[in-house]
């Protein structure tokens, strides 16, 4: 693969999991159209889930989930160490995602939930940069494959990626799908931010806020607008800290 | 010869999540041999209590990143029956058509990401591209096209979106679902060739039989996939109600996934499982493929699950195209009742692609969770590779010239022949 006579640099690549459902890793086999070209342009050298090859002689270690078990902090310590670039990869490695909503439980009452008189070691959930440096979030639950190849073709021509300024809402407008809230149903689609085309309000669902806010959020408006359609603010809550990227904004 | 055999796979790959084997054989003697999940606790039960029911569908879906659907399914089935809601004929049919199409996304992931590479000698797919391109190339179409049905009766594959309790969000497009009608159709060619290719390797499928308990939906007119009765290979038959007199989890030291037992140690669920329960109940084209692996209930092979799968896909894939049939002849059918909140109890059981799910909620009478449950598919296969594990060490450690390496394949095959799901098992 050669652009203007000019080979791109291939780089090697680290795919590693934590806490989460590995969902977001699993994106990268999907796309299968242009699965083939994506492979081509890097080089897997580390991933758990579909190699048995287990190198550590990687450039960008991309993380999986998000840290909830001491043993989980070395192992993060040690691939920060050897990658050259860490990427967070998805809303539990950039956020903590839905196991953020872990962090309001009592552990021990949790554990004795599920686990009965047996103890099980848990922390509180950490996202990837609460435990180590991390140079690069996308954040999604799941990632969108399409953005994750975006990024991935800056980072093999050493270009700087941005993400879109604007919200979800400006995608879903784009696809001509029904506006949520005018329908008298909660979306977060006007303070999430863009880049991920806006699935779910197309599939009949209301933003969730998986991928955080968007830049400057305007969060006053947004839950005066909800008070005044007179959603139930105790949903409202629930959604937005359902992800863990509005952590604050409503309690 | 009496064989040492040391083996240690600290989070074996090629699975989903984090799992150990353990093998340890002094002169020719079983010392030990163990598997153990090792995966992060996350909590999703204690989690659940005082969320909404709008939530729970949406948050049970992140259990996993390859059965979502099937989560999202099992969960507002389990909501639909606290409430007493009844669902539309056609939000159940595209309900069922979403459940095939991750069967046969999951399935074909296993079978030519995570399984085939031991059978053909190489470390992953990614090798198994640049030796033969033409296998890959008809992999990745299969499962490009299963992904794509989930996109659009689903909204999304993975963390699907249009499952709401009630029923279907909305009916697809007519003319997009009779497109992959016609890709359905032309896969079948695709699906032949997969065929012969796994009967050229069938050879190469060990030879250990266990004699086990299987545990599934009990199919009455067709092939179960979501709801109905329970029924296990040793005669035991349950209502979905009772789903927890057939899992039976307790908990262990070692392990932060749940084991499960019923009337032996353990049990085993998934394609195999299906089929050794409902072997009549698939169509003919399915149960050809069958008898061409010569796989007849009871059959008590773990590794038959890989041909267990592939039947599924022929299952599916016809019936995929019977589904979009009906559903196209009456695109404008309802796919949302209605849902009024009530207190009470509920429970779904849903066969995802490694075997049959429970949800089961409690709510109060404003629609809030006091009490949630989940037994995965994994969770009660666990004790069962862990048994099987120690008679197959036991078997194959009997052969003077087995080595820690081909001990090791054979154990690591022996895990991913259940195509186990760590993180949903520790949910």
């Amino acid at each position: 693969m050669k652009y203007l006579g000019i080979a791109p640099a291939r780089p090697k690549i680290g795919v590693f999991d934590f806490t989460g459902c590995e969902g977001c890793e699993l994106q990268l086999a999907n796309k299968e159209e242009t699965l083939g070209p994506f492979l081509d342009a890097i080089d897997i050298v580390n991933f758990r889930e579909v190699t048995t090859a287990q190198g550590d002689d990687y450039d960008i270690a991309l993380i999986d989930g998000c840290i909830s078990r001491g043993d989980e902090i070395e192992r993060l310590k040690k691939i920060r160490q050897n990658a050259k670039v860490l990427v967070a990869v998805g809303s539990c490695a950039s956020f903590g995602g839905v196991n953020r909503m872990k962090n309001v439980l009592d552990l021990a009452e949790a554990n004795t939930e599920v686990y009965g008189k047996e103890f099980k070691e848990t922390l509180y959930t950490r996202s990837i940069k609460e435990a180590v440096k991390v140079d690069l979030e996308i954040p999604g639950c799941p990632v969108s494959k399409a953005e994750v190849e975006r990024i991935v073709q800056h980072l093999v021509w050493n270009v700087a990626f941005q993400f879109p300024n604007y919200p979800v809402c400006l995608e879903c407008k784009q696809r001509f799908s029904t506006c949520r809230m005018e329908m008298g149903e909660l979306c977060l689609g006007s303070i999430t931010r863009g880049g991920c085309n806006a699935p779910c309000p197309a599939g009949g669902l209301g933003c969730w806020g998986c991928r955080g806010p968007a830049p400057a959020p305007n969060y006053k408006e947004f839950l005066a607008l909800a008070e005044r359609k007179g959603m139930d603010m105790q949903l409202l809550a629930e959604r937005l800290n359902f992800f863990g990227g509005f952590e604050g904004v409503l309690k | 010869m009496k064989v040492n055999l040391n083996i240690d796979v600290h989070h074996l790959t090629r699975v989903e999540g984090h799992g150990n084997i353990k093998v340890r054989v002094e002169a020719g003697k079983l010392r030990e041999a163990r598997w153990d999940v090792v995966e992060t606790p996350r909590y999703f039960e204690a989690i659940l209590k005082g969320k909404h029911y709008s939530t729970a569908g949406i948050f049970t879906a992140r259990i996993c990143g390859i059965c979502s659907i099937g989560h999202c399914l099992a969960s507002v089935r389990a909501t639909e029956d606290a409430f007493g809601v009844r669902i539309p004929d056609a939000a159940a049919k595209l309900r069922l058509l979403a459940k095939h199409a991750e069967t046969l996304q999951s399935h074909w992931l296993h079978l030519f990401f995570l399984a085939a590479p031991d059978f053909l000698g190489l470390p992953d797919a990614i090798a198994l591209r640049k030796k033969n391109p033409e296998i890959v190339a008809i992999a990745l179409r299969l499962k490009g096209l299963a992904n794509g049905i989930c996109d659009l009766v689903a909204g999304r594959t993975t963390h699907p979106v249009s499952i709401l309790v009630g029923g279907m969000a909305r009916m697809p497009e007519r003319a997009k679902l009779l497109a992959f009608r016609d890709q359905l159709d032309r896969s079948l060619e695709d699906i032949s060739a997969v065929v012969g290719l796994f009967r050229n390797l069938s050879p190469k499928i060990p030879d250990f039989s266990r004699e086990t308990e299987f545990v599934s939906l009990k199919g009455v007119n067709e092939y179960p996939f979501i709801g109905g009765d329970l029924a296990s290979t040793d005669g035991v038959v349950k209502t979905e109600r009772e789903y927890k007199a057939m899992t039976n989890e307790y908990v262990t030291p070692q392990n932060t996934s749940k084991w499960c037992k019923l009337s032996r140690d353990a049990f085993a669920v998934g394609a195999l499982a299906r089929i050794n329960n409902n072997h009549g109940l698939l169509r003919p084209e399915a149960a050809r493929v069958a008898d061409l692996f010569g796989l007849r209930p009871v059959n008590h092979n773990p590794y038959m699950n890989n041909v267990a799968q592939l039947v599924e896909c022929v299952h599916c894939t016809w019936e995929s195209i019977r589904l979009i049939d009906e559903l196209a002849a009456d695109p404008a059918a309802p796919t949302m009742a209605e849902v009024e909140p009530r207190a009470g109890e509920g429970v779904g059981a849903v066969e995802v692609p490694r075997g049959i799910l429970y949800h089961q909620y409690a709510y109060d009478k404003t629609g809030r969770i006091t009490k949630a449950n989940c037994v995965i598919p994994t969770t009660q296969n666990n004790a069962n590779i862990h048994i099987d594990l120690n008679h197959l060490v036991k078997k194959f450690s009997a052969d003077a010239n087995m080595t820690d390496e081909k001990m090791e394949l054979l154990c690591s095959m022996l895990v991913r022949a259940y195509d186990p799901c760590i993180s949903c098992s520790v949910h």
